[in-house]
């Protein structure tokens, strides 16, 4: 197990060394960073010392060890745009993003896998119809097109629910929270819903493909033949044997939740990262741009990790050294 | 009383094209502590009916038509529920391939036990002692040690006894077993082939053993159901099958197996192929392949009638077209070579 | 001539009578819900390559808008105008034929994009399968790793980075252009994925072997022997893409980043409405939104419909 660990870590290394050398060569080769960093009024040669002190003029192999090493000690540069620190900037939008993303996989879990439970046992019962269809309605609707449809209807319309912003936040000091005030709960509801209706839909048709796929199995009609109670076999051996493509699944699905909130953080005016990176490509600012891209790649990275140490907690033919106590014949 | 009854069994699988019939008519009967060995091509019907009889016909497959009574209780009508208590506890089934028969993520220790604790009144650790108690009788060693241990820990043939073990678990009077060893290396099929032979008589199970390997039904069953195409084509005694075989059919299959220790110049072979279900022929099903074929075959469908020891549905052994038992077996013996000819010249 | 065409005819009713005999056309038939997708489907593709036939106005000649007529409601709500039957935007426009022109830039950028990701997919699955090794693995890797991300953040990134690479005067020039190679670079990975897969079955087949051994070229071995074999998963993969590709185009305009807002697509159409929706003028972004989840929803259920039809495992 510590091998397939440490295989994984290696691997890990070099997804972020890849995504390094992306945000690397979009930092140094699109536009001129010196050109974005000074004004019209900027001298040529303070232009040249300014270029000298970046360490622009270095052979590039050089530049590249020095961007990785700043990097990995949390130093992303400086926005182009807003001249401050990126890191700054993240550490400052990197909560709301997160509690966000945070609520919205729970969502997409606690309703996604019932759902999917419920329509691959009854495959042809009226309410799994009718939750496929509208898993498809959900899954064609663009993202922003539910977020506006729900402001229309709840904020406009009905005037229940506010239409932008995070609410009551309470600074912790380290970590400006929403879930502290009812105000900032209902800040949440509308952006959550929004954000995790495309992974809810998605996880309910895996979970249900799963179960269909599982259902047909020999040790499933062996655990009938053996008369087994229908909850025995669909609760236990089956849901559990449909586990380990979910977690998959869901797991890329929550990396990838934190980056679809680019869109629902631009139609709720939702102070998060992604609203920091999206105005960072409206304007080329591509200090966070880049940063942005490093950040995203290592929740990924770290979200892997744990899905495989959930393989192991699934799976027993992961988990025990196989190479023991049985001849094969 | 026959422990288990299957009277004008009918199973039907309707698809868009039309109504298949898979099983089509069929009786027979099994005694307590009996092994019935049903034997015929894939395709036969023979999985099917075993299916049936354990209430686990695939949908959209049912039963359309027939009874089935275990120990004088009706069980083809019975709800869902109340089949399930049955299953495991009054019939046990054994599936082909014992490497997905299993579930993977539990230990077979547990899958021991959750069998025996749905069936009986066993608190969770007299149900571990049991399943170890099973274990040890179905031959694996180390059984305390190896009962935490998970499917793919074992080999193919240590997980088919332990299948078997699931099987007999809370004594069921039945087990169907389908295929049980078709999956497995020869060496190990004789094991466990005996294995099941022994444990059954010493708890007294029934076994249906649906195969299409003719040695196994030869070494195991008492007697044996030959199906063909949904039908059954002969049933009776195991040696009288095997030794004098009546319905053409099982001659054909018969003298297709290669015996050991006789001089035999080519294995003989029926000329043709089963029919699919879809085109079942008017009349007896083998009537196109059949070497004695005449004028009624294409048009009846005959019935099982007594013949000897056994039953056969043949028109041959039918006294009223003036042809008898005698004569039918003279003509089998000497037209065995000229239909041979026929077929290939054909 | 006549005793060619012949059995070529033959050949051609034959093959389409297979075809209304057999599963496909049989699963279609039967699904109510798939034919009426593909009515509306039809009814979009019809619009898009005859829109400005059929279209009341024109709402790209500037010269034909009036301000006046701006924000005018629909034609059944009071205030309407029956000439402007879902009403006009901000600057006038007839919202109708916005949305009527608005689909045909939609379809147009999400045929572009798939096109090109299939066509990059296509031949980097084939390179990747065929030649295998340290190719094999580098673009795996990549296409792994791409994967792992969102294609809408790929596109995004992409986007950001081209605009940067151009000048700016010419950035609303190439708008198509950019979306077209953000869209079609960043969905390129399933494409490259299975075409690798059936390349290495292909490959290893006596055909192939055969195929090397008499000295054939290897491009025209992948060509004209192995291509063939993989395109039928390809063209499924690509109608579910067309809905994907569509609904990033209209993300990326809503998000500020696609078309601009003098020839809008209807994610730009949008975000436009997108501004009125407190004030009451919900019309601009509504209907656009509506025009928009019908295409999408009407082409991800045949690509649904298609890959069950030709998968019936899933069935």
């Amino acid at each position: 197990m510590a091998a397939f660990i440490i295989r994984r870590l290696v691997q890990s290394l070099f997804v972020m060394f890849f995504v390094a050398l992306v945000a690397f060569s979009m930092f140094r080769f699109v536009g001129d960073p010196v050109h974005q960093m000074v004004g019209i009024e900027t001298s040529l040669e303070e232009r040249e010392a300014l270029r000298e002190r970046l360490g622009l003029k270095d052979p590039v192999i050089v530049q590249f060890g020095n961007y990785i090493f700043k990097v990995a000690t949390g130093d992303f540069g400086v926005s182009y745009q807003h001249k401050r620190p990126v890191s700054d900037m993240i550490a400052e939008r990197l909560p709301a993003t997160l509690e966000l993303a945070l609520i919205s996989a729970v969502l997409s879990l606690v309703i996604g896998i019932p759902m999917g439970v419920y329509t691959g046992l009854n495959r042809d019962g009226f309410l799994s119809k009718l939750f496929l269809t509208v898993s498809l309605v959900g899954i064609s609707l663009p993202t922003f097109l539910i977020g506006i449809l729900l402001i229309f209807f709840f904020s406009v319309q009905l005037n229940i629910l506010p239409s932008f912003g995070r609410g009551g936040v309470v600074d912790l000091g380290w970590w400006r929270t929403g879930f502290l005030t009812i105000d900032g709960w209902r800040a949440l509801i509308m952006p959550s819903i929004t954000l995790g209706l495309f992974q809810l839909t998605l996880i309910m048709r895996l979970v249900r493909a799963e179960m269909l796929e599982v259902l047909r199995t020999d040790y499933i009609k062996f655990a009938r033949a053996r008369g087994l109670t229908n909850r025995a076999v669909h609760f236990g051996h089956a849901l559990k044997n449909t586990l380990v493509p979910v977690i998959t699944i869901t797991g890329l699905q929550l990396g990838s939740i934190i980056a679809f909130a680019i869109i629902t953080e631009t139609v709720f005016q939702w102070p998060g990262m992604g609203q920091m990176f999206l105005q960072a490509v409206q304007n080329v600012d591509i200090p966070i741009m880049a940063a942005y891209l490093m950040l995203i790649a290592f929740f990924f990275v770290v979200i892997n990790l744990i899905v495989d140490l959930l393989y192991y907690v699934v799976d027993p033919r992961l988990r025990i050294d196989t190479g023991k106590g049985n001849g094969h014949g | 009383m026959a422990l288990l009854e299957v009277n004008n069994l009918v199973v039907e699988f309707p698809t868009r094209k039309g109504t298949l019939t898979a099983v089509d008519d069929i009786s027979l009967h099994i005694d307590q502590g009996e092994v019935l060995g049903v034997v015929g091509e894939s395709g036969a019907g023979k999985s099917m009916t075993g299916a049936a009889i354990i209430g686990l016909l695939e949908p959209p497959g049912r039963v359309a038509g027939g009874q089935i009574t275990l120990d004088g209780q009706r069980i083809d009508n019975l709800p869902y529920e109340q089949m399930r208590r049955i299953r495991g506890k009054k019939i046990g089934a054994i599936f082909q391939d014992p490497l997905t028969s299993l579930n993977p993520l539990y230990s077979i220790g547990r899958q021991l036990t959750e069998t025996i604790e749905t069936h009986t009144d066993m608190t969770p650790t007299q149900a571990r002692e049991r399943a170890i108690e099973l274990l040890t009788e179905v031959g694996i060693p180390a059984p305390a040690r190896r009962v935490d241990q998970y499917p793919h820990q074992f080999s193919g043939g240590m997980r088919q006894r332990v299948v078997i073990a699931l099987a007999l678990c809370v004594n069921p009077r039945l087990i169907i077993a389908d295929e049980p060893t078709t999956a497995l290396d020869v060496s190990i099929q004789a094991q466990i082939i005996a294995l099941l032979k022994k444990l059954c008589r010493e708890h007294g199970t029934a076994v249906m053993l649906v195969t299409h390997d003719m040695g196994v039904i030869a070494e195991t069953a008492d007697r044996v159901a030959v199906m063909y195409a949904g039908r059954i084509a002969e049933i009776g005694p195991v040696r009288e099958v095997i030794k004098n075989a009546k319905h053409p059919y099982t001659h054909g299959l018969m003298g297709s197996i290669p015996a050991i220790g006789h001089e035999s110049e080519r294995l003989e072979q029926i000329p043709g192929a089963m029919p699919r279900l879809t085109d079942i022929p008017r009349g007896c099903a083998f009537n196109p392949r059949c070497p004695h074929e005449f004028g009624k075959c294409g048009e009846l469908r005959p019935d099982l009638l007594p013949v000897e020891d056994s039953q056969v549905s043949c028109w041959l052994y039918d006294g009223q077209d003036g042809r008898n038992i005698d004569a039918s077996k003279k003509l089998v013996a000497e037209t065995k070579a000229d239909a041979r000819l026929e077929a290939t010249n054909g | 001539m006549a005793d060619t065409s012949a059995p070529r005819t033959a050949v051609v009713v034959d093959s389409l009578r297979r075809f209304f005999d057999g599963d496909i056309w049989f699963s279609f038939k039967r699904s109510p819900v798939t034919i009426i997708a593909a009515v509306v489907t039809f009814i979009y593709f019809f619009l898009g390559l005859f829109g400005p036939l059929v279209a009341p106005h024109n709402p790209f000649d500037l010269a034909s808008l009036d301000i006046l007529d701006a924000f005018t409601p629909p034609a059944w709500v009071e205030d309407g105008n029956p000439a402007y039957l879902l009403g006009t935007d901000d600057q006038g426009r007839d919202l109708l034929s916005a949305i009527i022109y608005g689909s045909r830039v939609s379809l147009f950028i999400g045929f572009a994009s798939v096109i090109l990701a299939l066509v990059v997919g296509v031949a980097l699955g084939l390179i990747s399968g065929f030649v295998g090794g340290a190719v094999d693995a580098f673009i795996m890797r990549v296409a792994e790793i791409q994967l792992s991300f969102p294609a809408i953040l790929i596109a995004l990134l992409i986007n950001g980075v081209l605009r940067g690479a151009l000048d700016v005067d010419k950035q609303a020039d190439l708008a198509y252009t950019v979306l077209i190679l953000s869209i079609g670079l960043s969905n390129w990975v399933h494409y490259a994925r299975t075409v690798r897969g059936s390349t290495m079955v292909e490959r290893n087949k006596e055909y192939v072997q055969a195929a090397h051994v008499i000295g054939i070229h290897p491009v025209l071995i992948m060509l004209r022997h192995i291509l063939p074999n993989v395109v039928g998963p390809v063209l499924v993969i690509g109608t579910i893409q067309l809905a994907v590709a569509i609904i990033t185009e209209a993300t990326l305009s809503f998000l500020g980043v696609g078309v601009p807002s003098t020839e809008p697509s209807l994610g730009t159409l949008i975000r436009i409405g997108n501004d009125f929706l407190f004030s009451g003028e919900w019309w601009i972004t509504i209907f656009p939104g509506v025009a928009l989840a019908l295409l999408v929803l009407a082409v991800n259920l045949l690509g649904d419909w298609l890959r069950d039809a030709l998968n019936p495992k899933l069935r």
